[in-house]
């Protein structure tokens, strides 16, 4: 099963646009939507991930995501936080309920699993020291 | 059994220091060679083992002497950044607690705020009111310090470094934000904050070796062991082997601020709890016997704690019985038949850059070794607050 997370930014004249609807309809496409952020007159962005078992159908997906003038990123570089900052203090852990951010044995340093997080943003607020940035 | 048990004195082991001949080993280390080599292997041949822990200490704060202005000012209300400080003592000392929290930025920025701010050696906003007298005419001031404008910077903790401490849960249907972190709902974490094997006074259950006088490690600057901490409390119920089954003993600690390092003193904020101070905190343990070596070879497993429903909130929450170090590190532990992910909220990676620290420093000599001058309090437990009358106070 190819797997991808994507944030979409949407234009102001293109928030209302149903992307989402085409990639399941026409794409046949997974889409889990994770968070989204849309406010009229203004950028709307849109956190999913896309499940198929074809790499192939997902690149098409998104292909046809760029065509209607929508920007597609990768989300990858979405979550960062400043190594030399933090404490490894492990409060930003016990908000992920997916476990993606934890302490790893046996140097007890802090440690993201990118395939688990899907950007809730819970963690930013529980950091202490206000190290954890989402770019969402 | 051998027949001659190994003694040494503190003298002994400082010439050690000075003479650069010192065996001195971290809490990890002696731990993992006392289980290959036995406890009488630790006796004959380490003279001090190093201990530490980097967590949130909210009962800390520091004294600070601003020097007089002219004319001169006897403050009575005074801000630091923004953040109220008192300065009820005398005209121009003031005390910093770490979670006195900022007038125009609350659960954002404080009292450790201010404290890491002056640390790092940043400019820090004074403004002071007063009320005017002969002496000291002067009715305001407003102006700005750091670290080295000042007199006296000293971190003042009434109660740091906690001998042991609770495991948190939350049994309620919501989210619970506490300064054990955030607590997720229906048992969906349990935050623990102990640094287990390496804690300081875990390596000496009955406090033999630490108390008014001890030489630790502050924030990075050599610190001592002023008192007894607040809540001492070292009649705390314990397992077979002397260990406290929850919150135990604790210290009162000073040390120089001017000469601290933000790496091991940094200012948090727990999310829609408060402010609080990070404080890095070791103390070497001198092997001065046998009965000393077994104390220092503790292992997290060893180590027992008692899990609380933080949901309670009451002086006395209900718990759920007891898990051990070892447990909590493993990533889960179980509380009614539940596997609830276990979350650290102490450092142990920067608890063992303080340990290896502290090594160093005895290693190279820039650290004796203290015996304590005065013994902390043996056996008492911290008393609640009761809301009463005064007939009630006065009769006892
Ligand atoms: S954004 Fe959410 S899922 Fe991702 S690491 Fe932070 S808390 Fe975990
Ligand atoms: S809460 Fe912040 S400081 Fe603590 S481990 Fe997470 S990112 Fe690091």
């Amino acid at each position: 099963m190819a797997r991808c997370r994507v944030v979409l930014t949407f234009p102001p004249d293109k928030v209302e646009k149903p992307v989402a609807y085409h990639l399941v309809k026409d794409f046949d496409l997974r889409i889990n939507i994770l968070r989204a952020k849309v406010d009229l007159n203004e950028e709307g962005k849109l956190l999913i991930e896309i499940e198929n078992h074809k790499q192939e159908a997902i690149q098409r997906g998104l292909q046809f995501v760029r065509e209607q003038g929508v920007q597609v990123e990768l989300v990858d570089k979405e979550l960062q936080w400043d190594d030399e900052e933090c404490t490894n203090c492990g409060a930003c852990t016990a908000v992920c309920r997916p476990r993606a951010l934890h302490l790893e044995a046996p140097d007890w340093k802090l440690v993201l699993d990118k395939q688990k997080c899907t950007a809730c943003g819970l963690c930013v607020d529980a950091c202490p020291v206000k190290v954890i940035r989402i770019d969402f | 059994m051998s027949c001659m048990s190994v003694t040494r004195t503190y003298d002994e082991i400082n010439e050690k220091i000075k003479k650069g001949k010192v065996v001195v080993v971290t809490a990890d280390e002696v731990a993992e060679l006392a289980a290959e080599r036995g406890v009488s292997y630790v006796a004959k041949n380490v003279d001090v083992v190093t201990t530490a822990t980097f967590g949130a200490m909210c009962s800390s704060g520091a004294f600070l002497n601003f020097g007089h202005s002219d004319p001169p000012i006897k403050m009575a209300k005074v801000w630091l950044n923004d953040v109220p400080a008192y300065t009820g003592v005398a005209a121009v000392d003031a005390y910093i607690g770490a979670t006195e929290m900022s007038e125009s930025r609350p659960f954002e920025y404080g009292g450790a705020h201010v404290i890491e701010d002056l640390v790092a050696g940043k400019p820090v906003h004074l403004r002071a009111t007063a009320y005017g007298t002969d002496c000291y005419p002067r009715r305001e001031i407003d102006t700005y310090v750091t670290k080295d404008s000042i007199n006296q910077a000293f971190m003042f903790n009434p109660r740091n470094a906690y001998q042991n401490y609770a495991v948190a849960v939350n049994s309620s249907d919501r989210t619970l934000y506490t300064y054990m972190g955030t607590l997720l709902p229906r048992l969906g974490n349990a935050t623990y904050s102990s640094a287990g094997q390496l804690s300081p006074l875990l390596n000496d259950p009955y406090l033999r070796t630490i108390g008014v006088g001890t030489r630790i490690f502050l924030g990075g600057a050599i610190g001592y062991v002023a008192w007894e901490g607040t809540q001492h409390s070292p009649g705390a119920k314990r397992d077979e082997n002397g260990i406290p089954l929850a919150a135990a003993s604790t210290l009162a600690v000073v040390g120089d601020l001017k000469r601290m390092d933000r790496r091991y003193l940094r200012a948090g904020v727990m999310h829609k709890y408060g402010v609080t101070l990070y404080v890095g905190i070791g103390v070497p343990i001198p092997v001065l016997d046998e009965e000393m070596a077994r104390f220092v070879s503790v292992r997290d497993e060893d180590i027992k704690t008692t899990v609380f429903d933080y949901s309670v909130p009451h002086r006395s929450r209900p718990n759920f019985g007891h898990v051990n170090y070892k447990e909590l590190r493993s990533g889960y532990i179980e509380v009614q038949g539940k596997r609830v992910p276990t979350v650290p909220l102490s450092s142990l990676e920067r608890a063992r850059e303080i340990a290896q620290a502290l090594k160093e420093w005895v290693a190279e000599g820039r650290l004796l070794v203290q015996e304590p001058v005065q013994r902390l309090p043996e056996n008492q437990v911290s008393r609640p607050l009761e809301v009463v009358g005064l007939e009630e106070i006065a009769n006892g």
